[in-house]
């Protein structure tokens, strides 16, 4: 499976009892940029959640990364990085030692410096400084963008990433999105946004009821 | 192993000086609960004195509660532990840096503690090296027992109320042996205090091997 960065056939996902994905049948090539859309409920989160490792699989195939979700979901999880709905910032650390802390735990050797990506988020200056807990909604998002910058990621699993930017934040996330598949990171994001997001994408992928309806390429690539 | 529990160890440290939750609370609360018991206890001193060891011991439980509880509060705030999950960092060394951090502020809290028993309940220090010895051993004991069953209460709504329902129990010999041996310490009678001493290091051996080989799943279950 090392021509797909996500290969999922009949994979069966639970919350609690309930079957949030009932058997996705999924293969994303190296380098796609997969937008998945579909209502409130549809299984997208879950989706990015089970590639991430975070959420078992418990029925059909799974592999990420060449890693069999089924036996091993933690092993995968250094390879990708997850923008989701949360930030999963610490509030009382500054913007600079919350991604401190990301560069050290993922000892990433190849990361750019944090004074560097701070550059690139908007976010240097006296806000690298300042407590996250003193931030806006908008600019917890851009220090969780940044995140992404700093881990060895293959795949980047995206969840809303537009939420909360204002157009600058977003403007620089979809460089980062574009600049990231040209690197040959492969990029599954999902998305309300359709008219942001679609842009961005190669494949389209169209979920309810925890499977998979549609799935179509897109024919426009890129914003760059 | 040990540069990523150095790592996180560091994080919640620096989160601790940060917010001042453990200065501004913690310690208070530590010094409080001293005074309350010097209250109740006054119209006897000798009573006081007696239970001097006792009373440290059990302040000393009730901050590590606190301290357990707010070491894994910051990690469920804004989906932090997602991200703890995904850092590559060793569940070992995460669960080591934890009960660390969760030591140092213990330490530093006994230290007030220490000198408030001896300006409230005029107590004097006859075996230091053996008192310094239970503390170590006593506070990484609570430390690692603590940060397994924190870990095991963070997943839950209620943890709040479980972890000391779940705690509590399980460190009773850490509070019966530190109390003896501390005991021993003040009373001049530190021969007394050695055979408690080495149950306290069983303890913490016990419980830093079981978190050590028990974090990983716990990090995932409790989630």
């Amino acid at each position: 499976m090392d021509s797909v960065v996500v290969h999922l056939h009949g994979a069966v996902s639970l919350l609690g009892r309930f079957p949030a994905l009932a058997g996705v049948d999924l293969d994303v090539a190296p380098g796609e940029v997969l937008l998945v859309q579909g209502p409130n409920g549809a299984g997208k989160t879950t989706l990015l959640r089970a590639c991430a490792g975070l959420v078992p699989i418990v029925d059909g195939e799974a592999s990420v990364l060449g890693h069999d979700m089924r036996k091993d979901r933690r092993s995968v999880r250094r390879h990708l990085a997850l923008l989701g709905h949360a930030a999963g910032l610490y509030d009382d650390l500054t913007v600079a030692d919350n991604l401190r802390f990301v560069a050290r735990s993922t000892r990433h050797v190849a990361a750019p410096p944090v004074d560097d990506v701070l550059a690139r988020l908007g976010l240097a200056g006296r806000l690298a400084s300042v407590p996250v807990s003193r931030l806006s909604a908008g600019q917890r998002r851009r220090v969780a963008v940044a995140s992404l910058l700093l881990r060895p990621a293959k795949l980047w699993l995206l969840d809303e990433p537009h939420a909360g930017l204002d157009a600058d934040g977003r403007e620089r996330l979809d460089t980062l999105i574009v600049e990231a598949a040209r690197a040959g990171t492969t990029v599954v994001m999902a998305s309300h946004e359709l008219e942001r997001a679609r842009p961005l994408a190669t494949r389209i992928v169209t979920m309810a009821g925890g499977q998979i309806h549609a799935d179509t390429h897109a024919e426009v690539v890129g914003v760059a | 192993m040990l540069r990523d529990a150095a790592v996180m160890a560091g994080k919640d440290l620096r989160i601790e000086l940060r917010s001042r939750v453990a200065t501004n609370q913690v310690a208070p609360f530590a010094v409080l609960v001293l005074i309350l018991f010097a209250f109740a206890l006054d119209p006897d001193r000798g009573v006081l004195a007696r239970a001097a060891a006792g009373l440290f011991w059990v302040a000393v439980l009730f901050c590590a509660l606190l301290a357990i509880q707010r070491a894994f509060a910051v990690e469920a705030s804004d989906g932090a532990r997602d991200n703890l999950r995904l850092s590559g960092l060793d569940p070992a060394a995460i669960f080591l840096g934890k009960a660390g951090a969760i030591a140092g502020e213990l330490a530093l809290l006994e230290v007030i503690l220490g000198a408030g028993v001896v300006i409230l309940y005029d107590r004097s220090l006859h075996g230091p090296v053996l008192l310094v010895v239970t503390c170590v051993l006593a506070t990484i004991g609570l430390a690692a027992s603590g940060t397994v069953y924190g870990a095991l209460a963070a997943g839950l709504r209620v943890r709040e109320t479980l972890l000391p329902l779940l705690l509590l129990p399980v460190v009773a010999p850490v509070l019966l042996a530190a109390t003896r041996a501390s005991e021993a310490a003040l009373g001049g009678t530190t021969g007394d205090g050695w055979p408690w001493v080495r149950l306290l290091g069983v303890f913490a051996v016990i419980y830093v091997a079981f978190g050590v080989v028990a974090f990983a799943p716990l990090l995932e279950e409790s989630s």
